[in-house]
């Protein structure tokens, strides 16, 4: 398993037991000219920012007129009379939901088949990892638009069963799902992601499980499945930070409005629309807020929960 | 069951048993299904707009080609605004982001310094913050030093190594390029700054791949940036474009729109077949989302 480790996904944290060869002096000075641009960056583009939505978060702010003072009543309004916010939640909780453990499923399965020696894996690889590098062009989001209409091209396979397909994009019920779809259909990266993780682990261990007279089914659960476990926890991790802040999508496919009766009503075209429609900067902000906190919370607890199942080998526990 | 030799084990050999003709029965069924959309939204290009709907077929059974130059017109403005601008903003977002984050990159993977491992582990945690956290203030902070409905709030942070992703893999590779080297170049005189310039730079250039071919991908497709920024027509990128067109354009329209949606994926669809193997090696080694 020191192979896998040796990824840079992994790799150890910086600096630690290293010898500093020859420098004594800390090179202070020009250290921090390299590293100007990007102090310029984290302060005026991200921590400053960070607090500045905080604060406004706690104020009416309508960007003409100076920020007033309302205290926690933003983050009242948010939880306990906005109806449309608990519908963005739910749609954005569906979405992820579905979306990412779909994605990894795929992305998962498709690997296992294209490591087993095939010939033409690079053309393979490259065909299904195609999708995902055009997914978040508002190109491919009015070509979905057109594949789920009514008459589109999904109906009319239907047809050929004898289905009468609904109109799924301007179907409340069904319109997440043409989202779902989409968002499947990109599960080329992290497809890539456990190829190269499925090549690190040792042959041997194959051999070793074979020997014992494991065959394919236990190799998988006792050889392959363990040993990609940090994959697993990686991929899974940023789908999720990923897969909240889904947009382009359903802003194309819904044309901005979040509908059919805001069932494609995701959590950043709500603040989007909060912002920079309808100008409450200060409420949009404390939706930002609570979406940090939501992504920092279940990060939080994938990361928690890594401790009872994603396994480092050379650990011993 | 022989299948599971992993690639490139030694069994790797062609022999066509019937279950790896199934596998690749399965596999092509399935490459079919991922291209199927991207071949409806080309053949659809080239339909007349009245059968786009009626005629499902891949082979179109009539032609029309003027949908190009009639959606080249654009519903406002002709798509050439749309290109030249998308093109402006994604080659500045590439050198934006080459530079700066090497430099940043250079400075946490050879310099010593104060607060080092602090600073690291922030532009990690950095990796993970989501773009609406800081969207509003930063919205404010360019509207209030008049840069909405310029380039500049688009372009400016990438040369001020936002992207962390990007100095986290560059940090990975200068970390593999042997440290003797420097030490050569220390001892035949030079300093830092010469050593990144002249050593580094040149050595990291995979790396400098990498990171420009995704800065312009993902600056090229980007819709929320240019959507929150970008007031004026004339200074829309080709995302935007799209958009106004759907918005402004009835039913008759589908073929002249498909035509540029088209048209939008070919700088993608070229960046990727040039760059592949570079694409697929970096985020099978970085986890760059793709």
């Amino acid at each position: 398993m020191a192979s896998v480790k040796a990824n840079p996904v992994f790799a150890p944290p910086l600096g630690r037991g290293r010898k500093r060869s020859g420098v004594s002096t800390r090179q202070n000075g020009v250290a921090f000219l390299f590293l100007a641009p990007w102090v310029c960056g984290i302060l005026v583009l991200t921590l400053g920012p960070i607090l500045a939505s905080l604060y406004l978060s706690l104020t009416n702010y309508d960007l003409f007129t100076a920020p007033v003072w309302a205290g926690l009543a933003n983050y009242q309004r948010l939880f306990f009379e906005d109806a449309r916010y608990y519908q963005a939640l739910k749609v954005t909780f569906t979405y992820v939901a579905l979306s990412v453990p779909l994605k990894l499923a795929f992305a998962l399965g498709v690997a296992l088949v294209l490591n087993r020696g095939l010939s033409g894996l690079g053309f393979y690889r490259s065909v299904y990892y195609l999708p995902s590098l055009l997914g978040g062009s508002v190109a491919i989001a009015i070509m979905w638009r057109q594949l789920f209409a009514y008459d589109g091209i999904v109906n009319e396979f239907l047809l050929q069963f004898g289905i009468d397909g609904p109109s799924w994009i301007s179907n409340p019920v069904y319109a997440l799902y043409t989202l779902v779809t989409l968002s499947i259909w990109q599960f080329g990266s992290p497809m890539v992601i456990f190829l190269a993780g499925l090549k690190q682990i040792p042959q041997e261990l194959y051999d070793a499980a074979a020997v014992d007279g494991a065959g394919p089914w236990r190799k998988f659960l006792n050889v392959t499945l363990p040993l990609l476990t940090p994959i697993i926890f990686f991929n899974f991790v940023m789908q999720l930070i990923n897969s909240f802040q889904a947009f382009t999508p359903s802003f194309i496919i819904s044309n901005g409005t979040g509908g059919p009766a805001d069932s494609t009503l995701f959590y950043t075209l709500y603040l989007y629309e909060q912002g920079f429609t309808n100008f409450q900067m200060g409420y949009a902000s404390a939706m930002a807020w609570v979406l940090v906190a939501i992504i920092g919370t279940t990060t939080g607890l994938a990361f928690m929960s890594a401790r009872y199942w994603v396994h480092y080998g050379d650990e011993s526990r | 069951m022989t299948a599971t030799l992993p690639a490139g084990s030694p069994g790797r050999r062609i022999i066509l048993r019937p279950r790896r003709i199934l596998m690749h029965l399965a596999l092509c069924a399935g490459a079919f299904l991922m291209i199927y959309p991207l071949l409806w939204l080309f053949s659809s290009s080239l339909k007349p707009s009245n059968l786009i709907f009626a005629d499902p077929g891949l082979w179109p059974s009539k032609l029309r080609l003027e949908n190009y130059p009639d959606g080249w017109r654009g519903a406002a403005l002709p798509f050439s605004v749309f290109f030249t601008n998308s093109f402006i903003v994604s080659t500045l977002a590439v050198i934006g982001n080459a530079l700066s984050c090497s430099m940043v990159a250079y400075a946490f993977a050879r310099l010593d310094f104060a607060f080092k491992r602090t600073l690291f582990a922030l532009m990690l945690m950095t990796i993970m913050l989501p773009l609406h956290a800081t969207l509003i203030p930063q919205y404010i902070l360019f509207q209030k030093i008049g840069w909405v409905n310029t380039f500049l709030p688009i372009v400016v942070p990438k040369f001020l190594a936002v992207d962390a992703f990007f100095i986290f893999l560059m940090v990975q590779f200068i970390r593999s390029i042997p440290r003797d080297l420097d030490e050569a170049a220390r001892i035949d005189g030079a300093g830092p700054i010469r050593i990144y310039w002249s050593i580094i730079l040149p050595l990291l250039t995979p790396a400098l791949v990498t990171t420009a071919v995704f800065s312009f991908l993902w600056t090229y497709e980007d819709f929320l940036t240019p959507l929150v920024y970008l007031s004026s027509m004339d200074l829309y990128t080709v995302p935007q474009g799209l958009r106004l067109f759907m918005a402004s354009t009835g039913v008759s329209a589908w073929g002249p729109m498909l035509a540029m949606s088209v048209l939008s994926l070919v700088p993608l669809f070229i960046v990727f077949f040039v760059f592949q193997r570079r694409l697929i090696d970096g985020i099978a080694s970085s986890g760059l989302k793709g």
